[in-house]
């Protein structure tokens, strides 16, 4: 049984589908990718996952579970956590208690204060956010911001992490320490999900690509499929 | 910075606090007539401010409902006044005015921004000119009057209130719940893709602020002595929680109480001594305010003390 499974998921916004009867899964310990071109869908997609919007039909199961129509904090206490594509971070909020809330509400089973606090220092402590925790999160730079975006949701406890364009915006350097912290993530027994936009990244770190274009998918394999694809690079390219 | 200069900053103002909660306790001894008069008043006012931004403080939820509440207290009292004692009257206003705020809550906190500050200023006008209507249709007249209790008592009451809504705000503020809801206000999606409730909370948050309200109305009415819903669901009110609350600032929660404090004071002393300039005076010090003082009184408190505290805070 796959750890996430979606069968026939759809969604218009108006009459434009932006999703459209996508079949996919992803397995426990994978690092499945999803790429495409703008506006193909893919952030649309991690919304469905998360419950941030309702597939009009179709269904996505976790661990064998129905989620459509769950409410984003009921998802994330199943075990999946996201990033944003735009980080949305709370700013004026300490980034030690950016990571706290994440601690205390991410998870089903409640938190004393004293051993949340550990857990988030804990956190801070793996994307290398240890020194700045008391800053307020708004002050960090943008690489930093994405970091402690992926510290957040990783505080709640996710058993898969979607992540939503985690390098873009990164100089090259940041990109390299961005995939080195998916790998790191990925060893601590956590699925991953992510959609990217630099192939250097996906190709990788990915063991699978997806790829949506106009909604529907067009193509999945491993990164040397996809790389020699000919619907895949007349996607890209032009034909 | 030294631990002893800590400890000393850390007692001073729960210590101010205590003084001045001794000194309110007590004051019905010592006061004249008038002094209590105005002082219930300032409470009054202290406990819209307070209970306004409990909710719309770290939310950043703008609610113009208070009136609404507050009328549903009034009105509790006008119509159980008779039949019941004055600290059961009050508890029934503060449970009525939960009860139709977790109503309207529930319905209307999926909206965001200016609609919500739309909808729960519709709210008000929409009970005012409903109750108008069920008055004149079925009692026949459009007031009611409400019975008379002396002025110690209902001091002591909306006194009980404030100290109640205090230590709601300083519980809330202290628990994670207080963290979940400035969490709100910061980034209300990511709030909920990180497990928080954000319906539950803000709809619960919104009705408890409600009880002070309604508890503070069943108080006050007992005063007026007559009520229409008129006055009774005066949008003011709203206005006025809103105001007092920003001028003091809203970041700490002695801004509001600050705010309510001088406001209402200002207010009495302008209408006795300038009734002609009262509106004018009262609109120049808001708009000062909101053009100098974006964090209120209690922002620019926080910045003179940081620069009186001179450069040793600077790194903390």
């Amino acid at each position: 049984m796959p750890l996430l499974e979606g069968k026939g998921v759809t969604r218009y916004f108006g009459g434009l589908a932006a999703v459209q009867n996508v079949d996919f899964h992803v397995d426990q310990g994978e690092i499945v990718g999803l790429i495409g071109p703008n506006g193909a869908g893919k952030t649309t997609l991690f919304n469905l996952i998360s419950g941030a919007l309702v597939p009009q039909s179709g269904e996505i199961r976790f661990k064998g579970e129905k989620i459509t129509g769950l409410k984003p904090h009921v998802i994330c206490k199943k075990g999946i956590a996201r990033t944003f594509q735009l980080v949305r971070i709370f700013p004026n909020m300490s980034v030690l208690e950016n990571v706290l809330m994440g601690v205390l509400f991410g998870k089903s089973d409640g938190h004393g204060m004293g051993p949340a606090l550990e857990e988030a220092e804990k956190w801070l402590d793996f994307v290398g956010l240890s020194a700045v925790k008391g800053l307020p999160a708004r002050s960090l730079t943008l690489a930093n911001q994405k970091r402690l975006e992926v510290a957040r949701a990783l505080a709640t406890g996710p058993e898969l992490l979607l992540l939503d364009e985690l390098m873009a915006g990164l100089n090259p350097t940041e990109v390299a320490q961005a995939m080195e912290l998916v790998s790191r993530i990925w060893e601590q027994g956590i699925t991953v999900f992510m959609v990217e936009h630099v192939m250097k990244a996906i190709m990788g770190v990915c063991n699978r690509i997806m790829v949506l274009h106009h909604g529907e998918k067009i193509a999945e394999g491993t990164p040397q499929e996809i790389a020699t694809s000919r619907t895949v690079i007349e996607v890209y390219l032009g034909e | 910075m030294k631990p002893g200069n800590l400890n000393l900053q850390r007692l001073w103002g729960p210590g101010l606090a205590l003084v001045i909660l001794a000194l309110l306790v007590t004051f019905p001894l010592y006061a004249s007539a008038y002094g209590i008069i105005l002082v219930t008043d300032i409470l009054m006012f202290v406990i819209l401010a307070l209970s306004w931004a409990l909710f719309s403080a770290p939310t950043g939820y703008i609610s113009l409902a208070p009136a609404a509440f507050f009328g549903v207290g009034i009105y509790t009292s006008a119509i159980l006044g008779r039949q019941l004692s004055l600290p059961l009257v009050v508890f029934l206003g503060g449970l009525i005015s939960f009860c139709l705020a977790l109503l309207v809550g529930a319905l209307t906190l999926r909206l965001r921004g200016i609609y919500f500050a739309m909808f729960t200023f519709g709210l008000v006008e929409l009970i005012k000119h409903f109750w108008l209507w069920y008055e004149i249709r079925f009692t026949g007249t459009r007031g009611r009057f409400v019975v008379v209790v002396d002025q110690k008592t209902i001091y002591l009451i909306m006194f009980t209130i404030f100290v109640l809504l205090l230590l709601t705000t300083y519980l809330i503020r202290r628990s994670r719940l207080g963290l979940a809801l400035r969490s709100i206000g910061e980034c209300e999606e990511a709030a909920a893709h990180i497990g928080v409730n954000v319906n539950a909370l803000k709809t619960v948050t919104f009705a408890l602020s409600a009880i002070f309200m309604g508890a503070a109305g069943s108080v006050i009415a007992t005063r007026w002595t007559y009520v229409d819903p008129y006055i009774a669901f005066n949008p003011l009110y709203s206005f006025m929680a809103v105001l007092m609350a920003i001028f003091g600032g809203i970041g700490n929660p002695y801004g509001p109480i600050l705010g309510a404090v001088i406001f209402a004071y200002l207010e009495e002393i302008l209408l006795t001594r300038f009734p002609y300039y009262y509106m004018l005076i009262f609109g120049t010090v808001l708009i000062v305010t909101v053009l100098y003082l974006p964090e209120g009184l209690i922002g620019l408190i926080m910045k003179i003390r940081k620069r009186l505290a001179g450069g040793q805070d600077a790194l903390a």
